[in-house]
Parts: structure tokens; C-alpha cells; sequence
């Protein structure tokens, strides 16, 4: 089990790798040219080319790929090129930003999404199903977009109970920043429940129909027990690849959300960097997305193999 | 109601919820200590019938009407709360698949003790000192540490017999097994069955035994009832069904039965050049003979098959019979060994193969419900291997189909229907016809009748004798059903642990002087009268002789040597067997590893 643990890992690196490669490649790629955004239309092609020269952008690609692998390795994601700042001074306030707010909002959706997805299961074919299940479909159907400026209208505008804009800074207490970002989390929340509730219920009903809780059941067993004890342990992987997925959209899709609600985060920062076509900003967001991304997958493909009791339990 | 009734159901009728009728009309009736086996091919309500004695019907079905009385309550007219405190806790369940009804996730003693702790009968720890008992009671390896086990860490024999302790765990007065003992090997049924007539009969608890085979019920119940389509057929003592069936289904029931016990095929006549030869196969999963962690599952197989004959291939689950199958059509690549089809080689792997090789090399498979595409039509299934192989037009496919269909005896209209709206009888024709559109010489049928209902499976196996005769061909037939040996194979090869361990004319193997194994093989299958099981148990010496062998379990050696002492016998009798074996293969006396070997396998074989 632990070299399946192990190599689970090992694949992850593997692929943030690849995904750093892809990063690199892609943003090389861009339309436009840092050297001309940045000097403007007049500038000579001797000033340019001196420019890039500084930037170090006439080395050959695969050069330049190792140099900044080598870089990020060491917590150095270089400077951007357009404001000459320091990238992981500016990132690491704002990806904590983005991880309060995604963390905020998982808090919030994972126990309403496992817990009314367990209580849909018992309840199949019931009220209880129904409506829970109507109401996360509502909620995923509307674009967050929309959510977000509904709930502002609503709550900040109409009614004044939480501020509209979002803007913490490094200095913000806790109480207050939890208040600023409870309307963009509420909006996150609504974006993910539904995919996690319906597969917590669908994932339970489909064990519901193994021969072994049929076995719970003639042992005289109530369906609250044979679906907690019964079901629910056996139905948990992939419940649990699906919340590893959902947390992760938490973090690298927040883009709108955090534009919606001028929410100092990566997204904002990522969007920023590619309209002011800032390479080096746009590739460090990426790898950290990706990182992040990967963790949670890595971590959820972990767990799925630690409850597995066939791994747990050799023969 | 009298006093002794302990379960009563009166005009029991279960219906789908599309209004299908599963169970008519049936009443039950069964006494304190009784044991009433129910009887009948799949789809005959039997199953249905034991949960409804549970006052429970499965997803998609109702209990519509009827009385069901257990201990003198009436459970249809009870509280749900009632119904759920009466399951487990005075009328228990075990099923046919322990495998699957076993939570993979909770180790065997939780499950055994839920149902006590949970219906308040006893407290852990007192549960878990009953459950210790039944599992001694049951001679299950180890009792006292078993229970820390999970699921897939013991055999299925075993959790068969931990799935029947937590069937008695709350000491019930009704317990329903429902073919307790068929997903299991013969030689394992047999104990199997002998443990649970003697738990049985020790705790006065009644039974329901259901099940398809007249000659395991024959063993156990005192009264045997008749089902057919949801409808009682005949209700009588076993020695009365058994030896003067009053109706005509259960006649012909009876008889089919009776005929497997039977040689029908006499020995063919030599042919020189034989159509199939294998020659020392040897293959496993795995990425090759000298991989790392590869299995070998079949070793060093060789044999032989002629124009117009069939070899029967015989053995436990796990033999590697149906490895066979895969090694000789190409679906897995053989390690060594050769494979001849009229004298040319065969390449390894069926990418390899060319059309005509696998045109004349065909196979059947065990599951018709799952060979067949359901989107397709019959025409379409038949006629792809015509338009395939002979490159005919379509409406000279067509007519090519309907000949075929005649000639597995379907009708004509049949052409257009899809294998949804067949019976599994008539999807297993359709599985043959689509083998014989490709007029191969060999087919390889694995297990093809063993999903089948027993009358059913008469009539493909008279089917697959008929359509040898007429067009001479060779099958390779695949099964663990001795009966079915019997009547279609002209030469048999018994295999054990992936070694072909006896081989020859059927006649000759089923005739003494046996193959040690094949004997034990043989003597297992039950047979139609009631003092079979009792004969058999006498002649091994009894459940605990049959039992010692499977000490030897490498899990647990200190019990294993504990009960291996307790009885010598046993083991002498391994051993002796094993010396044998060697003798008979000539392998000579200096091979003592291999002896060791040998008797662990022998040994395992006696476990259950």
C-alpha cells in the first residue's frame, strides 16, 4: 500500500512537470510582445532589441524554460516584467487571499453537500430528496456572475448587511474579513454543492443495491444505519475524487467571482498580467494553479487507496 | 394455528410494480425444527417467496396480498418497526453469494455481532462470545481470531460458514437459505451443507432451504415443495417427490436429474490425425513466464482432440479451465508450449492469427445474457460472421441466418427480435448459431449451460450432440458439472490447480481404478437420495476427518498443526493420496519437494 501511495505521488510531480512544461510553452506562444507593450509604438527596433536583451527573451527558449524551472524550484518566480515587483511578493498575500476565500466557501458547501446528499440517499423518492435536489440544481444553472450581483443587490445594496466590495487588506482583522468575503464565498458555495450532493446520493444509491446492504437490511437494520454504516464507507471514493475536484474549481475558478467582487486573489492577478501580457506573472499563476490543483487530486487518489480495505487488510 | 407452527404464509402473492405476477397463490407452512426445501428453475419465485417470509420484497417488487405469520404474528399487519425488529432477530437470512454479501469494509465479527447488538438480544462482548462458538461449532480455521478478519481474507467456503454463524447469531426461530451452498465447488458443497444440516438440527431452528438441485435438497429437508412460474406444483415428504412425483413437471425434473448419473457416450473411434493439439501449455497473467510477480495459471497442458469428439475439461473454480479456453483461442497469449490446428501451429495471440484460424476456431460462452450485443437484432448478431468471413451479399446473408436459426432450432421470425425479448435458453442457441455461422471445425464452449435452468440445459446440451453428428465437429467443452460430462464427452481431462492431472476416455475415468482427485470429484456430486450426504460423510469419516485437511491453511499454523493432530488420519490420508499421484505420474521417489507440494495441494483440496 505504500508503494501504491508512494508512486501515486511520484505521478503527481510527474505531472506538475508536464504542466510546467505546457505553461512555459503555451505562454510562449502569447500574441504580442512584452518589449513593444512595454516601450510603446515609438520605440526603435535598437531599443528593443536592447530590452529584450535585458529580459534575457534572445536566449533560446529551452534555455530560458530551465533557467526559470530552476527559479521557481527556489521560490524565485522571477520579477514582473512590467512593474519590475518581486512575482512572489505579490502572489503569496494574494494566494493566501484566494485560499481564505476558497477555504471559506468549503467550509460552507462541503458539510451542506455531503450532508443533505447522505440525507437524499435515506430519503430517496421523498420530499426531502426532491427539493434538495431541485434547489442545487437551480443554484448550479445560473452563472456565478449573476449570483454574485444578485446577492450583492440583495444584501449589500437593498438591504446593507454585508459590503459589496470585498477589498481586505494584509492588515484586516479576522472577524472582518470573514464578513467581507461571506458574499463571494455564499456565491462559490452555490456553484459547487449541487455536482458534490448529487454524487454523494447517487454514489450511496449505487451501493444501496449490493447484495451486502440487502444483507443489512434482512439483519432487521434501519436505513439511517445500513446507509451510514453499510453504504456510505463503500460509496466514498469516488464522493471523495469529486470533492478533491470541486475544491480545487474552488481555488483556480474563483477568476470571475473574485473580478465580480474586486477581491484582491491570484484570479485577479492572473487576468491582470495576461491583458498587460506580463509572461512571467501569467506563468507563475499557472503553476501555482496547477499545483494546487494536482495536491488536492493527489490527496483525494490517497485517501480513496488508504480506505480501500482490500490495500488496508493484504490477504 | 397449531402450536408447532412456527411460519405460516397463506395466499401469498408478490407482483413487480409494473404489475407482473411474481408468486401466486402460494401457501407455506413449516413447523418448529422442520426444514422445507422450495424448488424450482430461476424465475420460479422460489427467492422471492423466502424474503416475502421476511415480509420483505426486493426493489421494484410488492407484496400484494396474502397473510404472512411468523411465531403467531402476523407481519403484513404489523408496524414497520415490528417487521424490521423481526428480521435478524427471529427469522434469519443467508444467501447464495457470501462473497457479495459481505460489507468489504467491516471485519467479520462487527457484522456477525450487528444484528444481536443492534435488536438488543445481547451486548458486545457477550455477542462476540456466541459468535466464537458458532464459528468453533461451524469448524471454521482459528475461531478465536477469525473474526478480526475482513471479508476477502478468508475462502468462500469459509465465508459461507461465517455468513450462516451470523445467520444464528440471535438464535432465530426461521432461517431462509437461499442456495447456500451453490456458488460453491462440489467438494466443498458437501461440507458446507453437512455444517449447516447439523447447526440446523442443533439450535431446533426450522429452515427454508431454496434451491435448483432436487439432489442437494434431497439431503436436508424433510418436505420438498415444487415451484414453477410463481405457482405451487407439488407439495410432498423428500422420499415421496423423490421416488413417486405425482406430476408431471416434477417427473421430468426428477428424471433429468437422474439421467446425469448416468454414462450415455461410448468411447469414439481412434482418429490419426487429430484436429487440436496442445501441447505443453503453460500461461498466467502476468507479463511473461519469467516476469516479476506473474502467475503461472495453467502448467504444462497437452492434449489432444479429434474430428467429431468432445473432451470435456473438468475441475474446481480456480483449476484453470476456462484459462484453457482463453489460452487455446488466442485471447491470452500462451507462454510455451505449441497449439496445432490440423497440424499447422497457431501463433501465440490472437491479433496474430489469421481469419481463416479463427473462422474455424469458434467459441460459447458461459453468460448468453452478456455474449450478446442487446442493440442489435438477431440478423444482425448471426449474420456478421457471414458477411465477415464469406463476404456474401446482404440477402445472401439473410438466408444464410434464417438456415441457421432453423438449424439451432429457433424460428425464422426470430431474425428480427433483439436478444432482449429471448429466454436464456434461446439466447444460448443464438450464441451457437453465431458460432456456426463461421462453419468452424472446433468450438470451444465454456461452461455454456451452467446459467442455464437444469431442463433448459438438456435441451442445448441434445442441441450441441445433435449439430456434432450432423456436421462433425470437435468441441472443447468446458464445465464442472460431472453430470453434464457424462452425457456429451467421449474423452474427459480433469484438471487441478492448472495441471491436467488424468485424461482418457469419460468412461474410463469415471471407473475405478480412479485418479485419487477424480474420485473425490465424483463422490461429491450428490445424488438423488436422501442418505447420500450421510454415506459420503461416513466413507471420509465424518465432517471433522473432511475438515483437518483444511487446517493446513499457511495463515494460521500453530491451529493448523493443533487440528492436524487432533487427526492423523486425515493427514496420513493426504499424504497417502499425494504418494500415489507421484507414482502414478512417475515422477520417482527422489522428487521430495514436489511430494510437499503435493500435499499441501491435496490438502488445500480438502479445504473448504
Amino acid at each position: 500500500m505504500i508503494r501504491l501511495i508512494l508512486s501515486r505521488i511520484g505521478l503527481g510531480l510527474l505531472t506538475l512537470l508536464a504542466v510546467s512544461v505546457v505553461i512555459f510553452v503555451l505562454t510562449q506562444i502569447l500574441p504580442g510582445d512584452v518589449a513593444s507593450s512595454v516601450l510603446g509604438q515609438s520605440a526603435t527596433p535598437e531599443t528593443l532589441a536592447a530590452y529584450r536583451h535585458e529580459l534575457g527573451l534572445d536566449r533560446p527558449a529551452v534555455v530560458r524554460y530551465f533557467v526559470w524551472l530552476a527559479g521557481v524550484l527556489h521560490g524565485d518566480f522571477g520579477t514582473a516584467l512590467t512593474n519590475g515587483q518581486n512575482i512572489i511578493e505579490v502572489l503569496w498575500p494574494r494566494l493566501r487571499n484566494t485560499l481564505f476565500l476558497a477555504g471559506y466557501a468549503a467550509l460552507l458547501a462541503l458539510p451542506l453537500a455531503v450532508g443533505f446528499g447522505i440525507l437524499s440517499a435515506i430519503r430517496e423518492g421523498r420530499l426531502t430528496d426532491r427539493l434538495a435536489n431541485i434547489v442545487a440544481l437551480l443554484a448550479i444553472s445560473m452563472p456565478e456572475f449573476f449570483v454574485g450581483y444578485l446577492l450583492i443587490l440583495n444584501l449589500s445594496v437593498n438591504h446593507e448587511w454585508f459590503p459589496s466590495l470585498a477589498t481586505v487588506g494584509a492588515d484586516t482583522p479576522f472577524g472582518e474579513r470573514v464578513w467581507a468575503v461571506t458574499l463571494p464565498a455564499v456565491t462559490l458555495t452555490f456553484l459547487v454543492t449541487a455536482h458534490m450532493l448529487r454524487m454523494t446520493r447517487n454514489s450511496v444509491l449505487s451501493t444501496m443495491s449490493t447484495a451486502y446492504v440487502e444483507m443489512a437490511f434482512l439483519k432487521g437494520l434501519s436505513r439511517a444505519r445500513v446507509v451510514t454504516r453499510h453504504a456510505l464507507p463503500n460509496a466514498a471514493a469516488p464522493i471523495i475524487s469529486v470533492i478533491a475536484l470541486n475544491l480545487a474549481y474552488l481555488v483556480v475558478g474563483v477568476v470571475v467571482v473574485e473580478n465580480v467582487f474586486t477581491y484582491p486573489g491570484v484570479g485577479q492577478y492572473m487576468i491582470d498580467a495576461v491583458t498587460k501580457r506580463d509572461v512571467p506573472v501569467i506563468e507563475a499563476c499557472g503553476i501555482v494553479f496547477a499545483a494546487v490543483f494536482i495536491t488536492l487530486n493527489t490527496l483525494a487518489d490517497v485517501t480513496a487507496i488508504v480506505l480501500n480495505p482490500r490495500l488496508r487488510h493484504p490477504r | 394455528m397449531a402450536d408447532d407452527q412456527i411460519l405460516r404464509l397463506e395466499k401469498l402473492r408478490v407482483e413487480t410494480i409494473t404489475g407482473r405476477v411474481l408468486v401466486d397463490d402460494v401457501d407455506v407452512t413449516l413447523k418448529r425444527g422442520e426444514i422445507l426445501g422450495l424448488i424450482g428453475e430461476s424465475g420460479a419465485g422460489k427467492s422471492t417467496i423466502g424474503l416475502a417470509s421476511m415480509a420483505y420484497a426486493r426493489a421494484g417488487m410488492r407484496i400484494t396480498g396474502g397473510t404472512i405469520t411468523l411465531a403467531g404474528t402476523e407481519l403484513r399487519a404489523s408496524t414497520a418497526l415490528y417487521r424490521r425488529n423481526s428480521r435478524g432477530k427471529s427469522i434469519a437470512y443467508i444467501a447464495q453469494s457470501a462473497a457479495a454479501s459481505f460489507n468489504p469494509g467491516m471485519t467479520l465479527m462487527d457484522q456477525v455481532c450487528e444484528a444481536p447488538v443492534t435488536h438488543g438480544v445481547m451486548g458486545r462482548a457477550e455477542a462476540e462470545v456466541y459468535a466464537r462458538k458458532l464459528f468453533r461449532t461451524l469448524q471454521l480455521p482459528s475461531p478465536d481470531t477469525i473474526g478480526a478478519r475482513y471479508p476477502h481474507q478468508v475462502s468462500g467456503g469459509q465465508l459461507q460458514r461465517v455468513m450462516a454463524a451470523m445467520a444464528m447469531s440471535c438464535r432465530p426461530d426461521v432461517i431462509v437459505l437461499d442456495e447456500p451452498t451453490t456458488a460453491l465447488d462440489v467438494t466443498t458443497q458437501i461440507e458446507v451443507l453437512a455444517l449447516l444440516r447439523d447447526l440446523i438440527a442443533e439450535f431446533g431452528t426450522a429452515g427454508l432451504y431454496i434451491t435448483h438441485d432436487l439432489a442437494v435438497v434431497a439431503q436436508i429437508a424433510h418436505r420438498i415443495m415444487v415451484l414453477r412460474h410463481g405457482k405451487l406444483v407439488e407439495c410432498g415428504e423428500t422420499r415421496q417427490i423423490l421416488e413417486a412425483p405425482r406430476t408431471e413437471y416434477c417427473r421430468a425434473l426428477v428424471n433429468e436429474r437422474r439421467e446425469a448419473e448416468h454414462l450415455v457416450l461410448s468411447v469414439p473411434d481412434k482418429v490419426a490425425q487429430p484436429v487440436l493439439r496442445v501441447t505443453g501449455v503453460t500461461a498466467g497473467y502476468g507479463a511473461g513466464a519469467t516476469a516479476k510477480g506473474a502467475i503461472a495459471v495453467v502448467k504444462g497442458a497437452s492434449f489432444d482432440l479429434a474430428r467429431g469428439e468432445t473432451l470435456a475439461i473438468v475441475g474446481e473454480s480456480g483449476s484453470g479451465k476456462s484459462t484453457m479456453a482463453r489460452i487455446v483461442t488466442g485471447l491470452l497469449p500462451r507462454w510455451s508450449g505449441t497449439i496445432e490446428l490440423d497440424g499447422k501451429a497457431l501463433p501465440p495471440a490472437l491479433a496474430q492469427r489469421p481469419k481463416e484460424v479463427l473462422r474455424r476456431l469458434q467459441m460459447v460462452h458461459q453468460m448468453p445474457d452478456t455474449a450478446l450485443n442487446p442493440r442489435q437484432s438477431l440478423a444482425e448478431i448471426i449474420g456478421r460472421p457471414v458477411a465477415l468471413f464469406f463476404g456474401k451479399s446482404r440477402a445472401e446473408v439473410r438466408v444464410r441466418v434464417l438456415e441457421l436459426l432453423k438449424l439451432v432450432g429457433l424460428p425464422e421470425d426470430f431474425a428480427d427480435r433483439r436478444p432482449g425479448q429471448l429466454s436464456g435458453g434461446q439466447k444460448q442457441r443464438v450464441c451457437i448459431a453465431r458460432a456456426l455461422a463461421a462453419e468452424p471445425e472446433v468450438i470451444i464452449c465454456d461452461e455454456p449451460t451452467s446459467a442455464l435452468d437444469p431442463l433448459v440445459a438438456e435441451e442445448v446440451l441434445k442441441l450441441l450432440k445433435g449439430l456434432q453428428d450432423r456436421l462433425g465437429l470437435a468441441y472443447v467443452f468446458i464445465t464442472h458439472d460431472l453430470g453434464t460430462v457424462r452425457r456429451i464427452a467421449h474423452r474427459t481431462a480433469v484438471m487441478l490447480k492448472g495441471e491436467i492431472i488424468a485424461q482418457g476416455p469419460t468412461a474410463e475415468i469415471f471407473a475405478p481404478p480412479f485418479h485419487p482427485y477424480t474420485e473425490k470429484l465424483i463422490s461429491s456430486v450428490p445424488e438423488m437420495h436422501t442418505t447420500w450426504l450421510d454415506e459420503v460423510l461416513a466413507r471420509r469419516g465424518g465432517t471433522a476427518g473432511l475438515v483437518a485437511g483444511a487446517a493446513d491453511r499457511p495463515a494460521d499454523p500453530a491451529t493448523a498443526a493443533h487440528l492436524a493432530a487432533a487427526d492423523p488420519a486425515a493427514v496420513a490420508e493426504a499424504e497417502r493420496l499425494a504418494a500415489e499421484q507421484l507414482l502414478a505420474e512417475g515422477r520417482g521417489a527422489t522428487a521430495l519437494d514436489d511430494l510437499q507440494v503435493e500435499v499441501r495441494n491435496l490438502k488445500g483440496m480438502l479445504e473448504i
